[in-house]
């Protein structure tokens, strides 16, 4: 099933034009952390998490500043290895497993500045061999359902902080791998645009679902976009609590977000990511 | 429209100051140097201070010995140059790719730097004798070191985030270098091209004084022995303006490239 939907580098072009159309469906692919550690040398950033996604669970992991929690995620991505249990994605434990079923959208937007809105959103296209044209033209399709028709030759420096977060993240999307992995994705944001963007975000994985790890330090982004919180402690990190969000990537985040049920798991995840910031 | 014209304003303003006070400098010259003040305070004979006008009659009526001297040396700066940017840049290249290899010879090349190298130009001449050869090494070895330090700076300073995103899109270590590393380097290897077209005219005037039988150096070392003055000062304001030149296009080469600064 993976190998009719999933583009292989090595696919000649006039393969990826057949491939292209069919992209957006990525397939389901589940996530699987055991007992995994890691350490930079004698500092240890992760001792003994375990933590499973269902092939399109959303998952999002709320901890301290400098808890570990972008290492977890190039641990997924298979950006960097683990230094004891196992990482799988899929299925496949290998670092080059991982590094083709995953997507990262790193921190900053990192939207190369050579290159024009579209030419960043097509990049992963680009990678895989198709020629400039056809990258372009199967990006554009996104940029008019993404609200960013019209800013496709745009330079990043000319674009809002909102924008720039939607290039990134639809550069990650059309990469069309089956996990994305979100690393604090509206940090920059104002609290405004914050909001928009979440519900940008949860529109946009109704419509094309995929398994998602979710990095944030926003307990009510993390509960609004999520089916399942995970809250890991200070460094070094292991998971403290495990909440289910009452109202997943619902239509109306205002509702959403003001519902008892809402705010009582907000206030839950909050005390335990206190305690665990205090390192009990 | 307010904004265009303030800007056309600053422009002029950076244009035309600079060339009132080269003016100014010059009128003073000519009249020190028609009374003979000059020449009267370094106790010389007045044909030795030529005034500005001389220069200029001199650089008219030598202008077909002066086109031809010129093309020569200019041939040896470009070719220079070119040597030193292919060896530069792919050292560097090399340098970035292989730490190893960057940890053994970066101090070598820095320290290179205090080999007077216009003084072994006359043992290069010994080697390669009085043709374009030894002028072109000259200028390759005085422009390779500026080149090669900013590129590797450059490719040293590309963000590695962008470089995991990249990877994370699936991008091979040549589309890495293409669409990440090679631009963000580029403005720091213009920084290096630009230091390079600066120091390459004099690289090729010492390496022709080292022995030469035409050249912009050439032609003043031998004015020299004729005390011919003028024409000596002449010389120096074609090998100027060459030099000028070649900044002016480095800039607008980057400028052309560098579009996103």
């Amino acid at each position: 099933m993976r190998q009719d939907t999933r583009m292989k580098p090595e696919l000649g072009e006039s393969q990826a034009a057949e491939t292209a159309p069919r992209r957006e469906r990525a397939p389901a692919e589940a996530i699987s952390l055991r007992a995994v550690g890691h350490s930079f040398g004698d500092l240890q950033t992760l001792a003994g998490i375990d933590l499973e996604v269902a092939p399109h669970g959303v998952v999002g992991l709320v901890g301290p500043s400098g808890c570990g929690k972008s290492t977890l995620l190039e641990l997924v991505c298979g950006l960097a290895e683990p230094s004891a249990g196992a990482v799988a994605v899929g299925g496949d434990s290998a670092a080059e497993g991982r590094l083709a079923r995953c997507a990262l959208m790193p921190q900053r937007d990192l939207l190369l500045p050579w290159y024009s809105a579209i030419d960043n959103a097509a990049l992963a296209l680009r990678n895989q061999g198709m020629p400039r044209n056809q990258a372009r033209a199967a990006a554009a399709a996104l940029f008019e359902r993404f609200g960013l028709a019209g800013f496709e030759p745009a330079r990043p420096s000319e674009l809002s902080g909102g924008m720039r977060q939607r290039v990134a993240f639809l550069r990650t999307l059309i990469a069309g791998k089956p996990v994305l992995a979100l690393d604090e994705p509206f940090a920059a944001l104002d609290a405004i645009t914050r909001a928009e963007m979440q519900e940008w975000l949860a529109a946009a994985l109704r419509s094309d679902p995929r398994t998602v790890v979710l990095v944030t330090h926003d307990v009510e982004e993390a509960l609004y976009l999520c089916d399942r919180v995970v809250v890991l402690s200070a460094r070094p990190a292991r998971v403290v609590a495990e909440l289910a969000a009452p109202a997943p990537r619902a239509e109306n985040r205002d509702e959403a977000v003001t519902d008892p049920e809402f705010v009582a798991a907000r206030e839950e995840a909050l005390r335990a990511l206190h305690a665990g910031s205090r390192g009990s | 429209m307010h904004d265009m014209g303030a800007k056309g304003t600053t422009r002029l303003r950076r244009w035309l100051l600079p060339v009132l006070l080269l003016a100014g400098l010059i009128g003073a010259w000519q009249i020190a140097s028609s009374t003979g003040a000059i020449a009267d305070a370094l106790s010389l004979e007045d044909f030795l201070v030529p005034s500005p006008a001389e220069i200029a009659s001199s650089l008219w009526e030598n202008r077909i010995l002066l086109a031809e001297n010129a093309w020569v040396t200019l041939r040896e700066i470009l070719l220079g140059i070119l040597c030193a940017l292919v060896a530069g840049v792919g050292f560097a290249i090399l340098m970035h790719r292989w730490r190893v290899l960057r940890d053994a010879a970066y101090p070598l090349i820095v320290a290179s730097q205090t080999i007077p190298i216009v003084v072994i130009a006359p043992i290069l001449v010994v080697w390669f004798g009085y043709g374009i050869g030894p002028k072109i090494v000259i200028v390759a070895l005085i422009c390779f070191f500026p080149i090669t330090v900013n590129a590797l700076d450059g490719l040293r300073s590309v963000d590695p985030e962008a470089v995991k995103m990249m990877r994370s899109l699936g991008a091979s270590r040549w589309q890495r270098f293409w669409r990440v590393e090679a631009p963000a380097a580029l403005p720091s290897l213009f920084t290096g091209m630009k230091i390079a077209v600066v120091v390459a005219p004099i690289a090729a005037v010492f390496a022709e004084w080292a022995g030469s039988s035409s050249g912009l150096g050439h032609l003043i070392q031998s004015d020299t022995a004729n005390f011919e003055v003028a024409r000596q000062f002449a010389t120096v304001v074609v090998l100027s303006a060459l030099a000028l030149a070649l900044i002016g296009l480095t800039a607008l080469a980057e400028r052309r490239v560098v579009r996103w600064r």
